[in-house]
């Protein structure tokens, strides 16, 4: 029995203290060293930021080379699978694009009258910087749903500005380097957005779920009148994101009343985004 | 003279396995754009496991090191996080060949799921703890379910480029 404890206190020693022949250092010490740099870049440490920054800058346009063959590859399958799909999408479109000519003739009358109703109540209107930028990487691991755009702090990109595809909200950029940026995408589990909930103006929060679709909170209770179909904007609230921006529609309501949020954007076809600062230029 | 024997393919054939695990932290391919739920696996971790098990030192502690800092910067983790993962899966790679003195495919891949199950939570632990990130436990149950089993395909994969790379030594 004790031979056996020996054994395994030898072996132990053998794999993490002793340095191999080929190596440069032993485990514990390069463990040591993950340590330090965690702990360190925990509590913000400029030199790990330092660190972090200039790795950052490399490891991105890095990846977005070494990941050229398999964008192809997946490039190739949307491809065709858009083109198996041609025949209903375009069956779809036109009844949808019947419909949109008919509600497009209200819209004028409703966004001039908008305006003047925000002026009023001194809402942030004004997109005060616009930025295009190219999604670099597109990495979206089970755990974390980001992507990185060509964008940064040269470009005057700044943290918790909102990023758009097309008029549809994805994001908000938390994390800038010189040329480079991270959005946290709406799916990112950390992700929480102030909503507002339309017809009837319900104001919640969307978090992330991890998955292609967004959840609502607060929303529970019975006696609030949410359908399927129920479309999903930003409410503004905290001052970041101007009010109204379109995100995406109620798909489901399961059976405890938690809502689910089909987003309008697609975050697998992210190629081109707007970086927008809002802010009242008044 | 055949052209795996010579000096220069003898080199870049060595390098292959760390050459590899830098392309996929780089690419993390992962088969993401084909919306299966829930799939996902972790090469980095089998790669690393059966080189540092069967490799003979070929994968250096330092690049594995620093292939866990360009991992983190990729994902978007907490700096060291990766590092630290990869290095102990390095460690329980090498405690095992010490003990092993016949070894055995089957146990290799039982030891490899203990392995993944004690540094996935360890990793999870940490950035949840520590570092406030929210995690999906199905896909991170799924993920280790997925690297285990995906473990068995590419040992034998990379046991046919083992053999390849002492011959070329030989």
């Amino acid at each position: 029995m004790e031979t056996n404890r020996d054994d395994f206190i030898i072996a132990i020693r053998s794999a993490f203290l002793k340095k191999g022949t080929k190596q440069r250092f032993s485990l514990v010490v390069l463990i040591f060293f993950s340590l330090t740099i965690l702990f360190l870049g925990k509590y913000d440490f400029k030199g790990i930021n330092i660190l972090k920054s200039g790795l950052n800058e490399f490891v991105y346009r890095s990846t977005f080379i070494i990941s050229i063959p398999e964008n192809f590859v997946k490039n190739t399958y949307n491809l065709t699978l858009s083109h198996i799909n041609l025949y209903n999408d375009h069956k779809k479109l036109k009844k949808d694009f019947n419909t949109l000519q008919a509600e497009s003739l209200n819209n004028d009358f409703i966004i001039s009258e908008n305006k003047i109703l925000r002026s009023k109540i001194e809402d942030i209107v004004d997109v005060s910087s616009e930025i295009l930028a190219k999604v670099l990487v597109d990495k979206q691991s089970p755990f974390l749903k980001s992507v990185i755009v060509n964008r940064g702090s040269k470009h005057k990109v700044k943290l918790g500005m909102a990023v758009l595809d097309g008029e549809f909200l994805i994001g908000k950029v938390v994390e800038v380097n010189y040329r480079t940026s991270r959005v946290l995408l709406l799916s990112d589990l950390n992700s929480k957005v102030p909503v507002s909930i339309e017809p009837n103006s319900i104001q919640s929060i969307l978090t992330g779920t991890g998955q292609n679709v967004g959840k609502l909170q607060y929303t529970q209770l019975d006696n609030l009148d949410l359908k399927k179909g129920d479309q999903i904007y930003s409410s503004g609230s905290g001052g970041i994101f101007k009010s109204g921006i379109p995100i995406g529609k109620i798909n489901f309501i399961d059976d405890n009343n938690e809502s689910y949020v089909l987003f309008h954007s697609n975050f697998s076809q992210l190629r081109l985004v707007k970086i927008v600062l809002y802010e009242n230029l008044d | 003279m055949a052209l795996s024997k010579l000096p220069i393919s003898r080199k870049i054939l060595s390098l292959g396995p760390i050459l590899l695990l830098y392309i996929s932290v780089l690419n993390e391919f992962d088969f993401n754009y084909l919306n299966f739920k829930y799939f996902s696996f972790n090469f980095p971790y089998i790669l690393i496991f059966y080189w540092s098990l069967k490799g003979e030192g070929r994968l250096s502690y330092v690049l594995v090191f620093i292939a866990g800092l360009i991992n983190d910067v990729v994902i978007g983790l907490p700096i060291g996080i990766s590092s630290l993962t990869y290095l102990l899966i390095c460690g329980f790679a090498v405690y095992l060949r010490n003990i092993t003195l016949r070894p055995s495919l089957v146990k290799d891949w039982f030891f490899f799921f203990f392995t993944i199950l004690v540094t996935s939570s360890f990793f999870y632990s940490i950035i949840v703890i520590f570092f406030n990130v929210k995690v999906n436990y199905y896909n991170l149950l799924f993920n280790v379910l997925y690297t285990f089993l995906f473990y068995y395909f590419f040992s034998y994969i990379f046991g046919y480029y083992l053999n390849l790379l002492r011959r070329t030594n030989d």
